[in-house]
């Protein structure tokens, strides 16, 4: 039991040990560190492109992270930090894409599908409703009806 | 009206799919970043000589002010492909006459002498990035990366990986020769 325990315990320590932020790295105060830590999980790395620079092992990332905490002490706000490395990557390295006119089709593509399929289904619905539904038969119909059905009954064809 | 209606889901369907079979050209590589420096002024950076290395270091004012375009090359000598590209280089440098700097991309300079002299040294100058500051400026991502500088100091060309093989050499070379990098004596 004690054995099973101490499985346990070690398994669920095991994630922590895969932080790619190093001990040497690490800003001594605290209120910077963990802004170092919000800014580095906005910049994609540019090695393996889908991390962030918090995550990332790659020698690159661990530049990156550095320069962001030196940016930080160095009196820069997060924005500044971002748009330092922004200057030297391009937008690519910022993990959320900015909202700019190039961007544009990028953050309104979803929408306008999204629209454009509701006005579709809601246009097809309609119609097929409308059809389903039919129409009341006028006088003149009616009486021909009447009589139609007056003669079959008689045995007669029309 | 109608009829443009109806229209409508083939022309998406078209949109779509030319997005789908420009994502299936194998010759797009999603993975590729573009680079901010093309046409823009080359980065700030002074970099000091490698330490037991005859040339030079160099830094952002030796790149203004040439008499053509220059080459600038990310390399160090724990970078595998840097060695097959080495020789590449050279001959680009002994039979085409291009000028080419190098930046040593956190090496340690020991190293990276005794690669010089073993392979051969076609840089006319060579900063030692050790800290790998430089190279975050010129926004590389890895080594081998090759910069053509144009003679005001403005970048024109980023190659990255190194220039080995028929397609990328003819790729660079196609690169250069617009660049006038190529000195057309020689060649």
């Amino acid at each position: 039991m004690r054995k099973l325990l101490l499985l346990i315990a070690c398994i669920a320590v095991l994630p922590w040990a895969v932080f790619a932020v190093e001990p040497d790295e690490m800003l001594q105060d605290p209120v910077l560190e963990a802004r170092a830590r919000v800014v580095s999980k906005e910049l994609r790395c540019v090695v393996c492109q889908n991390q962030d620079i918090d995550s990332s092992n790659a020698g690159v990332a661990r530049d990156l992270r550095i320069l962001v905490r030196e940016r930080l002490v160095a009196g820069d706000t997060n924005d500044e930090v971002v748009s330092f490395i922004q200057a030297r990557y391009g937008d690519f390295v910022l993990l959320k894409p900015p909202f700019k006119p190039e961007t544009y089709a990028l953050w309104f593509a979803p929408f306008a599908f999204g629209g454009l399929a509701l006005a579709f289904g809601g246009g097809v619905l309609y119609q097929s409703r409308r059809r389903k539904a039919g129409r009341n038969l006028n006088t003149e119909e009616e009486t021909q009806v009447a009589k139609f059905l007056e003669e079959h009954r008689k045995g007669t064809e029309i | 009206m109608v009829r443009f209606v109806m229209l409508v889901p083939l022309l998406i369907a078209v949109i779509v799919g030319g997005f789908f079979l420009w994502g299936l050209d194998p010759d797009r590589d999603p993975s590729s970043i573009p680079s901010v420096l093309i046409a823009q002024p080359a980065p700030e950076f002074a970099l000091e000589p490698v330490d037991g290395v005859a040339v030079p270091g160099f830094s952002r004012a030796d790149l203004i002010g040439n008499s053509g375009a220059v080459v600038v090359n990310v390399f160090a000598s724990w970078c595998v492909p840097c060695r097959a590209e080495h020789a590449v280089l050279t001959s680009f440098v002994e039979r085409d006459g291009i000028r080419l700097f190098g930046i040593n991309y956190k090496d340690k300079p020991k190293d990276a002498a005794a690669w010089l002299k073993k392979m051969g040294n076609p840089y006319e100058l060579i900063g030692s990035d050790i800290s790998g500051r430089a190279g975050i400026e010129w926004g590389i991502s890895g080594v081998p990366e090759t910069f053509i500088v144009g003679a005001d100091g403005t970048v024109l060309f980023r190659y990255v990986g190194a220039v080995v093989g028929k397609d990328a050499i003819a790729r660079f070379s196609e690169a250069l020769a617009q660049a006038g990098a190529l000195n057309e004596g020689a060649s």
